[in-house]
Formats: structure tokens, sequence, C-alpha cells
């Protein structure tokens, strides 16, 4: 199976080698688009094949490599087969979509495929990589690259401040990963995984290791603080590109944490209580920020900040779990946290196409704007509710599934934890995501309600259509995925019980393999409720449809308390929606309104009112902090000077100070 | 074959919630010194409404199809999940009154939508409202929950509901408090929303189905009145003080206690006005520090020293 993986990145990368070939058609570029996008499904196919069959999932080759301090080490188990799915699946749904998305005339630049491929391939060749220089080198290819697909639409100037952002947040993360791995090399002598695995890190090192982690993968995986970048890239990338970001790059931050945890071996309790404070912080300002924007993208970024919280949760109360020796704790919590990984890359991605569409169809993606669109695209308007349902966690879909496994550690530790701590962490992760839950409620209702529903609030140059069909199976695919897990757990959760044993130290794997039959009698239970709700829905709406079958419908105008010419302006907007919550949450959210109202008793002109939700970690942390390095740095820029025999001089003198050092050292 | 247990409570729950209804409106009559309408009269307006053609707003898509039956039906299956008569409990899991709340939020996520189908301001705004407080009121519930759960000692609310066990009396009314104003909250009554006022500018629920007619007013209705059963079914539930009482005594234990809450919910709208809708929130930020209180005392052992000694 390794080998067809690795097989698989090759080709991805010749894929997008041949793009740059010049092509008659301009629109012909966007072809690698589907090559990539079958060669994704193909490679899904096969594994899902080949686990079928029985074949092992732990798998490491080696290969010999010129380079001078790494080896070429591939190996695959269960957790990295199991990030796989998502990003096969989101591969090949985004990339297909993609092939059309680029209207004539605004195709992108010549190396949009490639970068695309580098991209999906470098992910890949992440999940792969058993050594400390290859996963860095793939986890630079999957930045850079992600960070030249933002750069797509390069003439706007916000892109390119957005791109800058992105730039400089994945590169700080780097520094960190560098920093990781120097912690997790010296000790073990060795860049090898292997090794590391073998090594026992004093308590010390390894909660170093474990907060230069955290900084590092944090920085992908856009938990609050880190979260900067996300609400700019998204939006200013072209939406298969964002999709694709915000659906598994983002997780590959997740997929790191969790690849130096199992490292590591010994979990510290308080590394699972900061991360449950991290993801209960970044959970609920995520989606108290996504209420606020007007940007159906931008929205969806702060939305992803959310979920990461969600799935920080799960990892937190698993580690708790862990520590604090009750199995099934762990096991709940690392299953629900792997399964949101899953769920989240498959309806977020959906989220951004849809989305795409809207924005392509109508040319903007200001949310107080839109309106009505379900009658234009009901496609589109069907795939894209289906995936807010998802989204917030409701019954029958899929983010549901992953959600109550979570609420399952958190009430069990709630309830039977013993002394005082467990129980209080345990509430605390219950709480903060059904505080999620209803926010989430709030949050997709605006944007469906406002984009979808009532009347366009604004007129749109063009006539808006349904999206091409090939755009179409690209929302479509992931939404099979959403109806299978939600209705079908009972077959996908106990698929997870392989990787979460991994994930799960070795002295409890006994006490854990118990668990897995209570926990599948739960999903059982759990299953059939949702049936019998799901016959009872059916039942009722037979019921109801043959009532009113022969009643006659009169269509109206909407009641306006007399008034029979109703203007779309009258409408309630996106941002009065999610006025309520604004103003209660303002002092956390930063809500900046502009008031334009004169003040006399009949005023002549309109009176604009208008809010704004800005991001006060970037305003008030970040800006101020680079001011601050800016004036120190500022005095040191005679060094710079610009002249290029001065370089020369830099040179010969560095090469001077080397060569008295390696003196030095000899004698 | 014993999962017939859990279809007891949707049942009755069909025949009986709109009599709720009907106790409110007679209490709020006897304090107001009226005759007031027929205990029976939700029941009457159910049938007129069923008979009668519907008128749609025009701006509406197929969304305004769907939301009244999935809004419905997710309301009754809610309650499977909470006993009528204390018994085994098959359906039990961990975590299942999620499920129970999440359907309650289907529920919502369409009524919202529902509302936003028509285009109106005056429905924007009642979802908008909608939203905001139902948002407050979750978590609310969930550490209610978390502490009811934690004093029986199960993981599932079945379980809990089906088996008595030794109520800590401190802690069960703690937990009544709150559970009632979430109740208040969630239906739209006195303090939070008034379902009689004249102005669609101030109303919550019944601005959201401000277009809804004919059959789907009546199934709307129809949810509201089950949706109220079934919170006063739990707050039932979370005080049932007998044991080992035989079923005929236990069934109307429990609707005695039921219509109580009712004649609570009437003498509160009776004797309090509508909140501010800004003072909302404090109201439910009260809810839950009394919830949080009452989990804080149930994780310490200070009450289970006491009965040791």
């Amino acid at each position: 199976m390794l080998n067809a993986v690795i097989i698989y990145i090759l080709l991805l990368f010749g894929v997008g080698v041949l793009s740059l070939l010049p092509v008659k058609n301009k629109n012909g570029i966007n072809r690698s688009g589907v090559v990539i996008a079958l060669s994704a499904i193909g490679l899904l196919v096969f594994c899902i094949l080949k686990v079928i069959q029985g074949s092992k999932l732990i798998e490491v080759i080696r290969y010999s490599w010129s380079f001078p301090i790494g080896q070429l080490t591939f190996g695959i188990d269960p957790v990295s087969c199991l990030f796989t799915v998502p990003l096969l699946i989101l591969t090949a749904a985004c990339a297909l979509y993609g092939s059309k998305y680029f209207k004539s005339g605004h195709e992108p630049g010549i190396s949009h495929w490639l970068n695309f491929a580098l991209l999906s391939g470098g992910m890949m060749l992440v999940l792969i990589a058993r050594n400390a220089v290859l996963f860095v080198i793939a986890w630079e290819i999957m930045s850079f690259a992600s960070f030249l697909l933002v750069l797509t639409d390069s003439e706007n100037e916000k892109v390119r401040r957005s791109a800058l952002i992105y730039f400089i947040t994945a590169h700080i993360g780097t520094a960190f990963l560098l920093l990781t791995f120097f912690l997790l090399a010296v000790p073990a002598g060795s860049f090898e995984f292997a090794d590391f695995a073998k090594t026992d890190y004093s308590s010390l090192q390894a909660n170093l290791i474990f907060i230069s982690a955290l900084l590092a993968f944090g920085m992908k995986a856009g938990f609050l603080p880190f979260h900067v970048w996300l609400p700019l890239a998204h939006p200013s990338a072209p939406s298969h590109v964002s999709g694709l970001m915000s659906g598994i790059m983002i997780k590959m931050g997740i997929y790191g944490i969790m690849r130096i945890l199992m490292l590591l071996a010994s979990y510290h309790e308080w590394w699972g209580i900061l991360l449950i404070i991290l993801g209960a912080t970044s959970g609920i300002f995520g989606v108290l920020f996504a209420t606020g924007q007007n940007e159906i993208k931008s929205l969806l970024a702060y939305c992803s900040v959310e979920n990461i919280g969600i799935i920080l949760l799960g990892m937190g109360i698993g580690i708790v779990g862990v520590s604090s020796g009750v199995p099934i704790i762990a096991v709940l919590g690392f299953s629900g946290a792997l399964l949101h990984v899953i769920n989240h890359a498959i309806f977020k991605s959906l989220l951004f196409l849809g989305a795409g569409s809207v924005i392509r169809q109508t040319g903007t993606g200001d949310i107080n704007k839109l309106g009505g669109l379900i009658k234009k695209t009901p496609k589109t308007a069907s795939l894209f509710l289906l995936a807010s349902v998802a989204i917030c966690g409701l019954p029958f879909f899929n983010g549901f599934v992953s959600e109550i496994m979570i609420y399952g550690a958190g009430v069990t530790g709630a309830v039977k934890g013993t002394g005082i701590w467990l129980p209080i962490i345990a509430a605390i992760t219950v709480i903060s995501l059904s505080a999620m839950g209803g926010l989430a409620t709030a949050c997709f209702t605006k944007v469906f309600g406002s984009v979808f529903l009532g009347i366009p609030r604004e007129q749109f140059n063009t006539e808006t259509v349904e999206s091409p069909l090939p755009m179409c199976i690209g929302m479509g695919l992931p939404a099979i995925f959403i109806l299978v897990i939600g209705l079908f757990s009972f077959v996908i959760i106990p698929l997870l019980f392989t990787p979460v044993k991994t994930l799960i130290p070795t002295s409890m794997h006994s006490s854990v393999v118990e668990t897995f039959s209570s926990i599948a009698k739960f999903t059982q239970n759990f299953n059939i409720a949702i049936y019998i709700a799901a016959v009872i829905m059916i039942v009722s709406y037979i019921i109801f449809t043959l009532i009113t079958r022969r009643k006659k419908c009169v269509r109206m105008e909407t009641w306006g308390c007399g008034y029979t010419k109703p203007e779309s302006s009258m409408q309630y907007t996106a941002s009065s929606f999610a006025e309520p919550l604004t103003r209660v949450f303002d002092i956390p959210l930063d809500v900046d309104k502009k008031d334009e109202f004169s003040g006399e008793l009949f005023p002549q002109q309109n009176w604009k009112l208008s809010s704004k939700v800005n991001d006060w970690v970037l305003n008030r942390i970040y800006i101020p902090f680079t001011k601050v390095i800016h004036s120190i740095m500022s005095g040191l820029h005679w060094v710079q000077c610009g002249k290029a025999g001065v370089y020369v001089v830099y040179i010969i003198a560095t090469l001077f100070a080397f060569i008295i050092w390696m003196l030095l050292i000899w004698n | 074959m014993e999962l017939i247990i859990n279809f007891i409570s949707p049942v009755v729950a069909l025949i009986t919630a709109p009599l709720l209804f009907g106790i409110i409106n007679k209490t709020k009559a006897f304090f107001a010194g009226r005759k007031g309408a027929p205990l029976f009269q939700a029941y009457y307006d159910l049938f007129k409404l069923m008979k009668k053609d519907r008128v749609v707003s025009g701006t509406t898509s197929s969304i305004t199809k769907i939301a009244p039956t999935v809004i419905f039906a997710s309301t009754i299956a809610a309650t499977i999940f909470i006993p009528f008569v204390s018994c085994c409990s098959p359906l039990a899991f961990t975590g299942d009154f999620i499920l129970l709340f999440y359907l309650l939020g289907l529920a919502r996520f369409f009524l919202i939508l529902y509302a936003l189908d028509t285009g109106s301001s005056f429905e924007g705004m009642g979802a908008s409202r909608e939203a905001f407080l139902s948002a407050l009121a979750e978590p609310v519930v969930f550490i209610v929950m978390l502490t009811l759960l934690r004093i029986d000692q199960t993981t599932s609310i079945q379980t809990a509901f089906g088996l008595y066990a030794d109520k800590n009396w401190v802690i069960t009314s703690l937990i009544i408090i709150p559970m009632f104003i979430v109740l208040l909250a969630e239906n739209a009554r006195i303090p939070f929303d008034d379902p009689n006022t004249h102005l669609e500018l101030t109303m919550i629920h019944e601005v959201m189905i401000l277009d809804a007619s004919g059959p789907d007013l009546g199934i709307f209705e129809y949810a509201a009145s089950i949706k109220l059963w079934l919170f006063s079914l739990i707050i039932t539930k979370m005080i049932f003080p007998f044991q080992g009482l035989n079923i005929m005594t236990e069934v109307s234990v429990t609707v005695c206690l039921m219509f109580l809450i009712a004649v609570i919910i009437g003498i509160v709208e009776s004797v309090m006005a509508r909140c501010r809708f800004a003072k909302m929130p404090q109201l439910m930020y009260s809810a839950g520090v009394i919830a949080m209180i009452a989990f804080f005392l149930s994780i310490s052992n200070i009450f289970t020293t006491m009965v040791a000694e």
C-alpha cells in the first residue's frame, strides 16, 4: 500500500509538471485538475480494497538518499492512513471543482495546477514521512505551494497582504518545527522517527518538546491565538484551494501534534488540560468571530477555528483520560477527535466549494448583499444546507457522530470521575461544546438564511444560474460522505479503534480493548435512536402530506403590516441577525460600529449604519508586537545598505570568521 | 420488543400536550377574573387549522414545504428519550440527553430557516432573537443535565429517570430553578416572550411563524405544545419523589405534577411582565450560575459526608 502512495505522489508531481506544457486552448490547462481528481479517486479505491482484503496497515520502507543528514524513510500506520482518507476525498472533490471554477478570461497563472499538485502531494508526503529532515521538506513543500495558491489572484493588493501574513506565520511555525525536531533528535542521536520512539525523554524534555510542537503545529492548525492567517488567506484563495486548505491542510497541524504525542509515548495530564483550554477558547471565540463576519469565506474560515477547537477538546479529554487511567474517556475522546478530523474536512470543503459557487455566480461574497439564491441555484443551496446542518453537529449527519463521542467522553468524566479536577475539566469540555453548538446554529442559520433565502438584497449584473456539472459533482462527493458517516456510524466507529489504539500508550492497551465492546454497544444504541427518529420523521411527513394533499395553496405577499410593496431593502440583514450576539459579546469581539446618523429630527439623507467585527488578536496582539520588533530592527537598517561591495566584504568577513573558528577548534 | 417502552412518551405527548396550553390559559383567566377559553380550546384550534387551506408568502422556497414536518417530527422524536413511566431503559446510552437536545436543536434550525424564508423583517427579528436566546440557554441545560446525572451516577438520562435514586434535595432543588427558567425561555413564555402580545416587533416565537397559515400553523402550534410537554416532563421526572409505586399511581402523580407545572407557568405569566430583551441574558446567566453552583456541590463531597455522619 505504501508503494501505491509513493507512486501516487510521484504521479501528482508529474501531472503538475506536465501542466506547465503550453496548450492551445487557454482553459485546457484546467484538464490537469480532472487528472488529479481521477488519480486521487483511484488511490482511494485501491486503498479501500486493500484494507478490505486485510492488508496490514503498518509498513516502513527505507530508500538510500545522498542527502547528508536525512534518510529517505517512508512509513504508514493507522493514524496516517486515517488522515489519508479525507485528503484523497478532498483532493478529488476540489480538483474536479477547480477544473471548471475559472471563468474564461479569468484563467489562473500557468503554474496553478503544479502548485495544486504540490500542495496535495506535499500533504501526502507529510503523512508518510518517517524522518525529521524529510518531514520538514514535505512540510515546506506544502506550506510554500499553498502560499503560491493563495497568491493566485496576485494583482489584488489585499490578496498580496494576506498571502504575506500567511507566509510569515507559516515560517514562524517552521522555525518551531525545526526546534521541535532538534529537541527530539539531540537525545535520540538520529533524525529517524523510529529512533525518537525508542528514546526515553525526561519529563522536562518531553514538556519542552510538547510546547514547541504545539507552537509549530498550532500555527498551521490555526487555533487561538495562532488563527490570524486563516480568515485572511482563505477568502483570498480560489475556493477549491480554500476548500483544500481549510479542509485538510490545517489538519496537518493536528496530525503533527498527534505524531509528536505518539513519539513521546507517555502523556502528562497538564497537556490534556492545556489542549482543553485552548480548544474551548478557540471554539467559542472562533464561532463568535464567525457569527460577526459579513464575508462568507472569512466566516467559514473562523468556523474552521471553532472546529479545530472541537478536535482539540477531543484530544485533550483523551489525554486526560489516559493520564487519569480511565480508558473509556481516552478512547471516546481520541476517536471523537479523529472522526471530527474527517468530518470537518468533508463538510468544510463542501461549504467552501458552495461559497465559491455563490461568489462565482453572483460576483460577491458579501452576505449582506446576497439573498434568494435557493431559487436560482437549487443544487448548490441544498448541498450547502446539508453541510450547514452537519457542521452544527445536528443529528442524522456526520458532525453529530463525532461530537457525541467527545460529549460522551466529557459526560463520563463529569459523572463518573473521582476527585475534583477530572469532573471539572470534563464538564468544561461538555459545556463549551454545547455553547459552540448553540452559537454554530446561530452562525449557519445566518449564512444560509441570508445567502439562499428571502430575496436578493442587491441586484447583480449577471443572471445567476446553477454552476456547471463538474462543480456540482465536486460538491456532491463530500455530501455522500456526510450522509454515510451520519447514518452508518455503527460501521464507521469500529474502524477508528485501530488508529485510536496507536495513540494510547501500550501500557493501557489491554484495558482499552475491553472498552471497545461497550463503545460498540453505545454506537449501536444511538444508531437505533437515530433510526427511530428518522422513521418518525418520514412517517409524519407522509401523514402530513396526506392530510394536506387536497388543500389549496395561495401565494401572497409576505405580511408587512398591510404594506403591499415590500422591497428587498426591507429585509433583515445578516448583520442585524447577528446583532444581539455581537452586542452581548462586544468586549471580546471588538465590534466596530459606524453610525452616520446626523441627529436631525427629520433626516434629509439616508441613515447608514454598519458594523464590522474586528479580530482583536490580530489588532491588539500581533500588530503591536510586530511594531515593537520593527522599531528595534529599524536601528539595524545600516547593515543592509544595498551596495554590492559591502556585501562582498560581509562574505569575506564571514569566511575569515569561520576559518579562525575552525583553526581554534582544531588546536 | 422492550423498545415499546420508549414509544409511550410520544403517544402520550401527542394526546395530552395541547391540554397544557388549556391549563395555562385557565390559570391566567382565573388571575384576571375571567372565565377564560375552554380547557380543550387548543384541540379545537388544531382541528380548525388542519381543515383550512394554506396561504404562503410568495418569496418562500422549498424550505417552507419541508420545515413544518421536520420541526414537528424532531420535537416528537425527542420525547422518546424521557420515559413516561419508570421501567427498564432499553435504549439508554452515554449522553442520550445530547441527542434529545440536538433533535430540538434541529427543530430550531429549521424554524429559524422557515422564518428567514419569508424575507420579512419581522420574521428575521424573531429568528435572530430565537438563535440568540437558545445559544445562551444551551450551556445552562447541559450543566443542569450533568448535575442531574452526577447525582444519579449514570451517564444516561433514560437510566436516571427510569430508576429511583437517592435524591439529594438541596442539589435537586438548585437545578430545578435553572431548568424552569430554560423551560420559560425555550417555550417562549413570559418573562422571555409574551405569547399574547399584539405587536409583531415584541414577539419571538409567534413572529417567526407569522406567515404560517392553515395546517402549517397548526403543526407549529402542536409542536410547540409538545415541546412544552417535554420540558414539563423533564422537570417532573427531576422532582419525582416516590419509588415502588404501582403503575397507575405513578402515572397519575406524573400527570398531576405536569399540570402543576402548567399552573405555575400560568401564575408566572399572570404576575410578571415581559422582560426587556437586553435584560434577558442576565436572567440566563443567573440560571447558569445557579446550575454551576449545583454542579460544584455535586462534585464536592459535602453532602455525602453529611449523610455518612
